[in-house]
């Protein structure tokens, strides 16, 4: 074979090992890695899978903040005001956690419906909102305040 | 008065930009010697324009003039002045204002220092930098005005600066960050050029490396600030988040590092012409489509300023414009500028193909993750997040694979080599990574197989690269050696691969020593932490120009001896309300102690404290500020500057011109 040749045959076997190893090594990343995130209504529903990674978004209820005393645990509802999701997480909440205000939780659904998040994630400055639970509130058809548009 | 001196001057500067694409063009095409000269004055009148339009933006900013929209919602007359400077760009218009700026600067660069380059070539990038400035000038103008009047209805104070963004790190982040992003048009206007005048050689690659390894060095100190922005001021200790608009910046990143290796090959050896071009593309590309995400909404992120559909559209569409016509001009002009020299299967060129390859495969898996969640939203298939496993699961491995062909390449030839030769040259490097991998992990807090495995692949990275050193030096290459034969741009490369190797050890080793510990505090109880005993002594209240804060009063002892008081906070921001975490560290070449506060718990005074020992995490910045410095070091290369304006056609180019 002309050398040329048969060193375009080697970059091209080389590309496409080299692809199809990266394709695979995303494929398997991507299973498990990802999340889906569900409205209340939907976690509420039995929509959302039990077991698996999930995001749930909303409002936090006003008066569902619960802190343990001798721990970091805590315990709060986020709601589209349609349902509720009880979240229970352990660790630090972010600073613009607060009650009334749009969250995100993901974690994995209990048996019993309880969110057992890992990670909770609040807005980044007071005038804006998270687009899932922006979105969350669109489909429910309530604003921010729980008023029914 | 000043904003509409601003706002005239923008609109000029967007006029200029017009004719600055069209008459250079037509001039090149006409071959209007007249038309074409005009270039260089255009793109300096065009800075002038835009400088003077951030600068009555700045004024602005500066006097209080909350009669401005951006001003009003942006600053608070008790933000300290230098913030209300850097209020400039943390917001979408002023940003945006910010990145024409830079534009212009680049574009002015070109004009200024390119003394060699032919005037058909000069005009012709002028022009395409001209016409770049024209789609992000009307982006400003049109959707995005810095220079909107509230009125009447004059607020009597503003809004404030998000508390996150009041920050020093903030005051340059953006900046260089843009000079990285931007810079990247230069790359991209010399390889549009190119393909306009059907000539691709050697001297092209020669005229736009500098450039494009500036742009680079840029974009990794800028990337660098960012994380270690985002690990001192986010409260949480992350460094880098896998965060869209994180992985925004760093794709143009990994495109721009698998443009600067390819270049090289274009500029010594003439080959991978049609390739370099291609990869010129898509880092711009890749740079316009992070601003895509950062400024059009579509991501949720302290970055995100606004939601504007309109503006989304807006850069959509120029991104639609300058992707699909820099690839249509590609497709019909490449194969008139490809290339037919040969090389064999070990040599230099196959190892820089391998970096290309991995590099171009890195960038798409972090495309892909990156655009996965937006392509689901936008089919109706759910809201869907791509986290940190995924990225690292296929980012990680790729960086291991490349790693042990780094240190085989700086001791590698061009066009042919052997493999005799290199077992013969780095046997010796080769056992000394695997002593320091086997020794090394010892001082660890216990042995550790993958950080045993990251001082493998860094040592032998950085034993490769001194080998090739002492070979240089030694004059044993034949050419006759000392440390003056060497060219600022191996020492460029040598500081590169070394900031490479630091990353390495530094990610590998944080990741793997990191102690995070959450808990709950009150004043006068101690945890200790990987041997440090933090103590809790008090929480006092403070105040600061525009924030009151809870400040906690940490002491931090080791083996008895007290190392550092550290005084974490948490600010209550006094014209938002908003509340901030503020970290204390105590930082050290191998170790950092990092003390956030959470929230108060109980009657009896605790608190949530949030105690990391990070050990080796500064390894990865100040490995970037290696890449960052060894990138400027490059331009001061000889050959980039002393060709004057005629030898440069005919002399290195020519023996590999078609």
């Amino acid at each position: 074979m002309h050398p040329v040749r048969k060193q375009r045959l080697y970059l091209v076997l080389f590309i496409v090992v080299f692809s199809s190893a990266a394709i695979g090594l995303v494929t398997y990343a991507l299973r498990g890695n990802i999340n889906l995130f569900f409205p209340p209504a939907e976690v509420a529903a039995g929509k959302a899978p039990v077991g698996q990674p999930i995001r749930v978004g909303g409002m936090v209820v006003d008066g569902s903040v619960q802190r343990s005393s001798d721990s970091l645990a805590v315990r709060f509802e986020i709601t589209d005001f349609e349902a509720t999701v009880p979240v229970i997480y352990e660790g630090i909440l972010p600073d613009l956690f607060d009650e009334g205000q749009g969250a995100v939780a993901s974690g994995e659904l209990s048996e019993d419906g309880v969110l057992q998040a890992t990670e909770v994630l609040a807005k980044h400055d007071e005038n804006y909102m998270p687009p899932e639970v922006a979105d969350a509130l669109e489909k429910s058809g309530y604003d921010h305040k729980g008023v029914k548009q | 008065m000043i904003p509409e001196i601003g706002h005239f001057a923008l609109i000029l500067g967007l006029a200029l930009a017009l004719v600055l694409t069209v008459v250079p063009a037509w001039g090149a095409w006409q071959r209007n010697v007249s038309a074409m000269s005009l270039a260089p004055g255009l793109a300096m009148g065009m800075l002038a324009m835009v400088f003077i339009s951030f600068v009555c933006l700045c004024i602005a900013f500066l006097q209080d003039d909350f009669s401005v929209t951006v001003v009003a919602s942006n600053s608070n007359s008790l933000l300290p002045p230098i913030y209300k400077f850097s209020a400039v760009w943390g917001n979408h218009e002023g940003s945006l204002l910010l990145w024409g700026l830079i534009l212009c600067l680049w574009t002015a660069a070109v004009a200024l220092f390119s003394s060699q380059l032919p005037l058909l070539v000069l005009s012709r990038v002028l022009s395409v930098m001209g016409a770049i400035a024209v789609g992000f000038l009307s982006f400003s103008l049109l959707t995005s005005n810095p220079f909107a009047r509230l009125l009447p209805s004059v607020p009597a104070d503003g809004n404030d600066l998000n508390p996150l963004l009041q920050d020093p790190g903030l005051i340059i982040h953006p900046p260089l960050l843009y000079m990285g992003y931007v810079g990247f048009s230069v790359a991209f206007a010399f390889a549009i050029a190119a393909l306009l005048g059907g000539r691709l050689d050697a001297s092209w690659a020669r005229w736009s490396r500098p450039w494009t390894n500036v742009a680079w060095a840029f974009l990794t100190l800028g990337i660098m600030l960012g994380s270690w922005w985002a690990y001192y001021e986010l409260g949480w200790g992350g460094w880098w988040f896998w965060d869209p608009v994180e992985n925004a910046s760093f794709m143009p990143w990994l495109a721009g590092t698998a443009l600067l290796h390819s270049l090289a090959v274009t500029e010594k050896r003439g080959l991978f012409k049609s390739w370099t071009v291609l990869l010129a593309i898509f880092a711009f590309s890749l740079s316009l489509l992070g601003t895509f995400m950062v400024r059009s909404g579509v991501l949720t992120s302290v970055h995100a300023f606004a939601t504007d559909p309109a503006r989304g559209l807006f850069i959509l569409v120029f991104l639609a414009i300058v992707v699909g016509g820099s690839l249509t001009l590609y497709a019909l002009r490449a194969p008139a500028v490809s290339s037919r020299v040969s090389f064999s299967w070990l040599s230099r060129e196959s190892l820089l193909l391998l970096n290309n390859v991995v590099f171009l495969v890195a960038t798409l898996t972090v495309l892909f993750g990156t655009l996965f969640p937006l392509i689901m939203d936008a089919l109706g298939q759910g809201k869907y997040s791509v986290g940190p496993p995924y990225f690292n699961a296929v980012f990680v491995p790729l960086m291991a694979l490349m790693a042990p062909f780094m240190g085989i390449a700086p001791i590698s030839r061009w066009k042919r080599d052997s493999g005799q030769r290199w077992k013969a040259e780095l046997l010796v490097p080769g056992i000394a990574a695997l002593a320091c991998a086997v020794t090394l992990p010892l001082f660890g807090e216990q042995y550790n197989l993958w950080v045993a495995l990251a001082v493998l692949l860094a040592a032998w990275v950085v034993f490769g690269m001194a080998r090739d050193f002492w070979f240089r030096v030694s004059g044993r290459s034949g050419a006759g050696g000392s440390l003056k034969r060497l060219t600022p741009s191996y020492w460029g490369m040598v500081l590169g691969h070394l900031g490479f190797a630091a990353c390495v050890v530094g990610v590998v080793a944080t990741s793997q020593y990191s102690i995070e510990h959450d808990l709950k505090m009150s004043p006068g109880e101690s945890e200790t932490l990987a041997g440090y005993e933090f103590r809790f002594v008090e929480v006092a209240p403070v105040r600061g120009p525009n924030f009151v804060a809870d400040e906690a009063r940490f002491e931090v002892y080791r083996e008895g001896r007290n190392i550092a008081k550290l005084a974490p906070q948490k600010r209550r921001y006094l014209a938002g309300g908003s509340v901030m975490t503020e970290a204390a560290i105590d930082p050290g070449l191998f170790r950092d102690l990092y003390i956030a506060m959470g929230e108060p718990i109980g009657e009896q005074g605790a608190w949530a404290v949030r105690l990391h020992y990070k050990p080796m995490v500064r390894w990865m910045w100040l490995g970037a500020i290696f890449m960052g410095l060894g990138g400027f070091i490059t331009v001061m290369d000889k050959r980039y500057r002393s060709q004057p304006r005629r030898a440069a056609v005919p002399a290195k180019g020519a023996q590999y011109a078609r």
